[in-house]
């Protein structure tokens, strides 16, 4: 076959034209597989809130539920419990929850819509595992200065009863406090904003 | 330069064959005449030992994958059908669980062997590279695997392994998302790491095997004196003089060497199939729980080394992803060592006494490491921890110095006895 008479810059631009289209072509049918993973209608449908009734939660107890397939931790504070708050303060990485890892509403310094009850998620804020509440205290294995809180088993991520980390540890922020409101006064709905007046 | 057909005019049925496909020229290439130095000791029975354990992987896989449903409803119950109902089922399974951390042993010590003889320098770099894949893919096939029975290590393992990519900043919550095709792990996550574990993997890593035996064979083996057997043919047959044929000498040493595989594996199996609770952990004899982690969440062992590092760097400018940067690096790292020994001399026992004890040291840090990866968290271990991952780190980045600047001894031009 001869190559005389070819037309060069003709032949480059089709090989050229056809790559690109080729190329696009690719893309488009990668697309469908890609989008294949992210969550399936059911998942997504999957996600309402939960009720909590917690009339029956005695003092210093924690209640567990599951909204949106992680717990969420409903800790009745005792008096002791939120007075230590301020007593580990200076070991903690942002005391104050400046990082919103709460919704806006929630502006307490205890973190919680009524001080006596912490509702959190039960996650740690390095890589997801589920910490153990170890009220207990002095617990020198933990921390020297251990005023109970949260002890993450999987890395040792160490929180306050606020869910607010300490420094030196692998966490990088307080635990997510999620949307929440009370319905009456010992009914909490788990995903759901309050209902502004 | 054309190929031609038969080139042993080979007659008969295999004359048939080997007219159209070159089965004679493969076995010659590749087993009879593929000539390895004559010096290989035991450390050269952990390539073929890979080899058969990936064989059994396959091959009881196949079968566990006939009993198995994937699925967070079914995945624990048909494990334990497979334990309890599944004819030889328990078998079939602990063959395969102790093939797994089998698997890891002889690939470290096939690793290390290939740092202590320098098997990996000019020109075998690919050859390291290809290995360097198969122990990356190795690592991701033991992880998917180690989900399939839902037990709830398994549920936590995933839940902290994916979230490793929600560290990543801006995209990393909708990446783990999108990995798990859930907002949590769940029987989506289950369903496609089984996919992964079964069908993308193995493909890719008996590919990659592939490759790593295609490149060995291109430049022909290294040896534990590092000296290039092709230098020194032969001049009538063009064969090293220090070569002799894989099969049928190599191929029956190495059946010396699996027999003693053999005896260890089949113990294990037998006698104690959960490896001491290492090659199967208590929490996972337990359905996995949303609510719940283990006391005590640790990876498989063979993981033990990174995970030490991953827990051993703290969060930094309100990010946890440092300490996957660190676990990632220390494995990327690997593919760089062909480029990062300087020295003149492949093997360690010419190389200077820097190379020995750094190798000594990197070695015994190994395992050191890999023992506090597995305990459970504190101060101490955390520092213990973090000494082990700057000398790992250290072995690795000071080679360009101390493999150039040391008193090197002359290498023989033949192998040693």
């Amino acid at each position: 076959m001869s190559n005389e008479g070819v037309d060069g810059n003709r032949r480059r631009f089709l090989t050229a034209a056809t790559s690109v289209f080729g190329a696009a072509g690719a893309a488009a049918v990668a697309w469908p597989f890609l989008a294949s993973l992210k969550p399936s209608a059911r998942a997504r449908a999957l996600g309402a809130p939960v009720i909590a009734d917690i009339s029956t939660l005695e003092p210093g107890m924690r209640a567990t539920y599951l909204w949106r397939g992680q717990p969420i931790w409903i800790v009745r504070r005792t008096p002791e419990m939120l007075a230590s708050l301020e007593k580990v303060a200076g070991q903690l990485v942002d005391p104050d929850s400046t990082t919103p890892q709460q919704p806006a509403y929630i502006t307490d310094k205890s973190r919680a819509l009524k001080p006596e009850f912490m509702v959190m998620k039960g996650v740690c804020t390095h890589l997801g595992c589920s910490p153990i509440l170890r009220a207990d205290h002095p617990a020198p294995e933990i921390d020297t200065n251990w005023q109970g809180g949260f002890f993450c088993p999987c890395h040792g991520s160490k929180f306050d009863l606020a869910g607010r980390v300490y420094k030196g540890v692998p966490a990088p922020t307080n635990i997510v406090v999620p949307p929440h409101r009370y319905d009456g006064d010992t009914v909490v709905v788990i995903g759901e904003d309050p209902k502004t007046a | 330069m054309a190929i031609t057909p038969n080139p042993y005019k080979t007659t008969g049925a295999l004359g048939w064959i080997d007219d159209r496909f070159p089965l004679t020229k493969m076995w010659k290439e590749h087993l009879s005449e593929y000539y390895a130095p004559k010096n290989f000791n035991f450390w050269y029975f952990f390539g073929s030992l890979a080899l058969l354990v990936l064989v059994n992987q396959l091959l009881t896989g196949i079968f566990l994958t006939m009993h198995y449903k994937p699925g967070a409803e079914t995945a624990f119950d048909s494990v334990e059908y497979i334990m309890r109902d599944v004819p030889w089922g328990n078998v079939i399974r602990y063959m395969h669980s102790t093939g797994a951390s089998a698997f890891f042993v002889v690939v470290f010590l096939h690793m290390f062997r290939g740092l202590m003889y320098g098997s990996y320098q000019k020109p075998r770099e690919l050859i390291w590279v290809f290995g360097a894949l198969i122990f990356l893919v190795l690592m991701a096939e033991a992880f998917c695997g180690y989900v399939l029975p839902w037990g709830n290590m398994s549920y936590w393992g995933a839940a902290v392994i994916i979230n490793l990519f929600g560290t990543i900043p801006f995209i990393g919550p909708d990446l783990v998302v999108w990995i798990q095709g859930d907002f949590v792990p769940s029987d989506a996550t289950l369903n496609r790491l089984f996919s992964i574990h079964v069908i993308a993997l193995p493909f890719v890593l008996v590919g990659l095997v592939v490759a790593h035996i295609l490149a060995l064979h291109e430049v022909g083996s290294n040896n534990p004196d590092g000296v290039e057997i092709k230098k020194n043919k032969d001049p009538a047959t063009g064969i090293p003089k220090d070569g002799i044929p894989f099969h049928p000498y190599y191929t029956v040493k190495d059946m010396v060497g699996v027999a003693g595989f053999l005896i260890l594996f089949c113990a294990v199996i037998f006698f104690m199939p959960d490896g001491g609770g290492y090659f199967l952990e208590a929490p996972n004899f337990t359905p996995a729980s949303q609510t719940n982690t283990p006391e005590h969440i640790t990876p498989a062992w063979y993981f033990g080394t990174y995970y030490a590092m991953l827990r051993a760097t703290p969060s930094f400018a309100g990010t946890q992803i440092w300490g996957v940067i660190v676990m990632g690096a220390a494995v990327v790292i690997l593919f760089f060592v062909p480029w990062l020994d300087k020295s003149k001399v492949k093997s360690i026992r010419y190389k200077g006494m820097l190379s020995k004890v750094a190798l000594a040291v990197f070695a015994v840090n190994f395992v050191i490491l890999n023992y506090y990866g597995l305990q459970p968290p504190s101060a101490t271990v955390q520092l213990i921890s973090q000494v082990g991952t700057i000398i790992y780190f250290a072995f690795f980045l000071l080679m360009p110095w101390y493999s150039a600047n040391e008193k090197t001894k002359p290498v023989p031009d033949r192998v040693t006895e």
